[in-house]
């Protein structure tokens, strides 16, 4: 449970507040529970790899995303951002695939960067500011990158395809970024410092937070984490594809972040419950295609699933 | 009002208009093909679909919400009214817009009784209604004709030398700029849109309003999905994806702020224009990608909100 709220917390019903704070964990123990019941072949080791994998680059980038809608942000440039470091780590491949890494994230970094400014410095909206870069970094990564492109670096293969005790090395990453993440919210300076200034603004502004840098900062992690996405995505396929690489991402990120219980309105975070809220959503497309049900059904039932979410978790007046 | 703020206002007003002029004189004397009558009438063809969205989302926009299910409405109307078609041109027209009209009642009922963020809401709405979409045209794989002459008619039929969805959004357009500058209704779209709580005590029926909204954006993209389906003769069903985010932009370049209150119909459809005649400049170079086109089109995006946002502040100062 890594959450930390800034509100005195109003009394409310017990189940609600139930509901609330342990609702998304429920439904996945639910949701597995039905499937060790009713689905075949449910605990192959196989398919937990597969479902854990396709998984991945959903959590990476929904870790950013629910620091950033802490903020009271949103940011929709993620999927464009990882389409941009997919062509820059093919581009520059040729020096080694650990220089690539860093120049693909600091591609990200600098996307990040200038969502960032746009929001905290010119004090435009988060939505429209990565609206722009939604547009423009993904045309970007397509002048760079026209086209798909095969590569051949074992190394960077082999951080896509290997895994360290049966655990492939992503979702390893993955794990390691949702606990470092967790000490980021809960036990640093900075992380009390975003909640604060999610929960309320001007009085952060008053107590003297450094708002403008920690909100900079903020756009830059959601950057840098969806730019590392981009790059395991890309190892996976072992292809680059900037032109369909992480398209429709920031939704499935926000639906993470917003199941997860974790509030638009902003001051509270919850890393854990986003893992959980991504999982979920996994699980549930996985379940319904293992069950026969087409892809129409899944995205109607995911909607279902996002709007019971959202209700359950609301705040009351 | 100091002349600084008179002039900041009517930038942030009327810049989107403005820069559209600059543009056209620009194309006019940079590319010989530019302004050409069959040029121009391709991007006021182009354009019309996306501006029947736009004006939908403008009312949204301006009572501080947002609608991202246009896309899928488009699409699901475009194949519902193909389906339609082969029951007459009513039933190619009724279906859609019912359909239509309803996610939007059910969306408007959340947001307005739940208190729930648009934003969710109408996520939840692009996954339901494609998901909706794809169940009626059997995951996809079925594109249905359109097999009625009169409503085909209706979206490839000219007049002038422009196709009919022209006209239909230049009535639309005039219909939405009436309603919200000359009507009781307009009135509480601005109002909710700049203090929801002031609105709410000086007697506005907000969640009626925000109900109204939401139907009236839904069935406008229901009805350019409609259209656009007599246009192409057949229910496509890859389209409409991302068409949200072009409508936003579009409202958003027009000068209409996304935090409610302030904004306008002439706007929206110059914003709408802008992103037409931008595109068009660049296929006028010929040598540059759609990739570069997209590019363009952020930078100018990200130009514009910094500009407002200037203007704004300029407004407040003084």
């Amino acid at each position: 449970m890594a959450e930390l709220t800034v509100r005195a917390a109003a009394p409310k019903p017990r189940v609600y507040a139930w509901v609330q704070d342990y609702g998304v964990y429920a439904a996945v123990l639910a949701l597995l529970l039905f499937n060790v019941l009713f689905t075949p072949h449910f605990l192959d080791v196989a398919n937990f790899r597969t479902q854990l994998v396709q998984v991945t680059p959903i959590v990476i980038v929904s870790l950013g995303m629910a620091l950033v809608i802490g903020t009271q942000g949103i940011d929709l440039s993620v999927g464009s951002v990882m389409a941009l470091s997919a062509a820059l780590v093919v581009l520059y491949l040729g020096y080694g695939w650990v220089p690539a890494l860093a120049v693909a994230l600091a591609g990200g970094a600098l996307a990040g960067l200038a969502g960032g400014a746009l929001v905290a410095y010119i004090g435009v909206q988060p939505i429209v500011a990565t609206l722009a870069l939604l547009v423009g970094v993904r045309g970007l990564a397509n002048v760079l990158v026209p086209q798909l492109v095969e590569f051949r670096s074992p190394g960077l293969i082999a951080l896509g395809s290997s895994s360290v005790a049966g655990i492939p090395v992503i979702v390893l990453v993955a794990a390691a970024l949702t606990v470092v993440m967790v000490f980021l919210v809960r036990r640093t300076t900075f992380g009390r410092q975003v909640v604060a200034i999610g929960g309320n603004r001007p009085a952060s502004e008053l107590s003297g937070l450094p708002v403008k840098r920690v909100l900079l900062i903020v756009y830059v992690i959601s950057g840098l984490l969806a730019a590392l996405a981009g790059v395991l995505a890309t190892a996976r396929l072992q292809a680059s594809d900037p032109t369909s690489l992480g398209q429709f991402i920031e939704l499935s990120a926000i639906t993470a972040v917003v199941v997860g219980g974790t509030p638009l309105t902003g001051g509270r975070i919850r890393v854990v419950s986003t893992v959980m809220g991504a999982l979920l959503m996994q699980l549930l497309a996985a379940t319904l295609i293992k069950h026969n049900l087409p892809q129409s059904w899944t995205q109607m039932v995911q909607a279902v699933i996002i709007l019971a979410a959202v209700y359950a978790t609301r705040e009351r007046r | 009002m100091t002349s600084r703020e008179q002039v900041s206002r009517v930038l942030q007003q009327h810049g989107a208009v403005m820069v559209l002029g600059v543009l056209v004189v620009f194309g006019s004397l940079a590319f010989d093909s530019f302004a050409t009558p069959g040029n121009a009438a391709s991007v006021v063809v182009s354009s019309s679909f996306l501006a029947i969205i736009a004006i939908g989302m403008t009312f949204v926009i301006i009572s501080g919400g947002i609608d991202l299910s246009v896309g899928s409405l488009f699409v699901l109307g475009g194949v519902l009214a193909a389906y339609g078609s082969r029951y007459g041109t009513l039933a190619a027209l009724l279906l859609p817009l019912a359909v239509c009209a309803a996610v939007g009642l059910a969306q408007g009922l959340i947001i307005a009784r739940t208190g729930m963020a648009p934003f969710i809401v109408t996520l939840a709405g692009l996954l339901g209604v494609r998901g909706l979409m794809l169940a009626v045209s059997d995951e996809g794989a079925t594109t249905y004709l359109v097999e009625d002459r009169a409503f085909a008619a209706l979206g490839q039929g000219e007049l002038f030398g422009l196709s009919h969805p022209v006209y239909v959004t230049a009535a639309l357009a005039l219909a939405a700029m009436v309603l919200l500058q000359r009507t009781g209704f307009g009135q509480n779209v601005y109002a909710i849109g700049g203090n929801e709580q002031a609105a709410a005590l000086m007697g506005v029926p907000v969640a009626r309003t925000k109900v109204y909204v939401y139907v009236m954006s839904a069935l406008l993209a229901g009805l350019a999905g409609a259209l656009n389906a007599a246009r192409l003769s057949s229910g496509v069903t890859i389209l409409g994806i991302g068409l949200e985010l072009d409508a936003i932009a579009a409202v958003v370049i027009g000068g209409t702020l996304l935090t409610g209150g302030a904004g306008g119909i002439t706007g929206t459809i110059a914003g709408v224009l802008l992103l037409g005649v931008i595109q068009s400049l660049i296929n006028q170079v010929g040598t540059l990608t759609s990739a570069f086109q997209q590019v363009v089109s952020g930078a100018f995006l990200a130009l514009v909100v910094v500009a407002q946002r200037l203007l704004s502040k300029a407004q407040r100062l003084s």
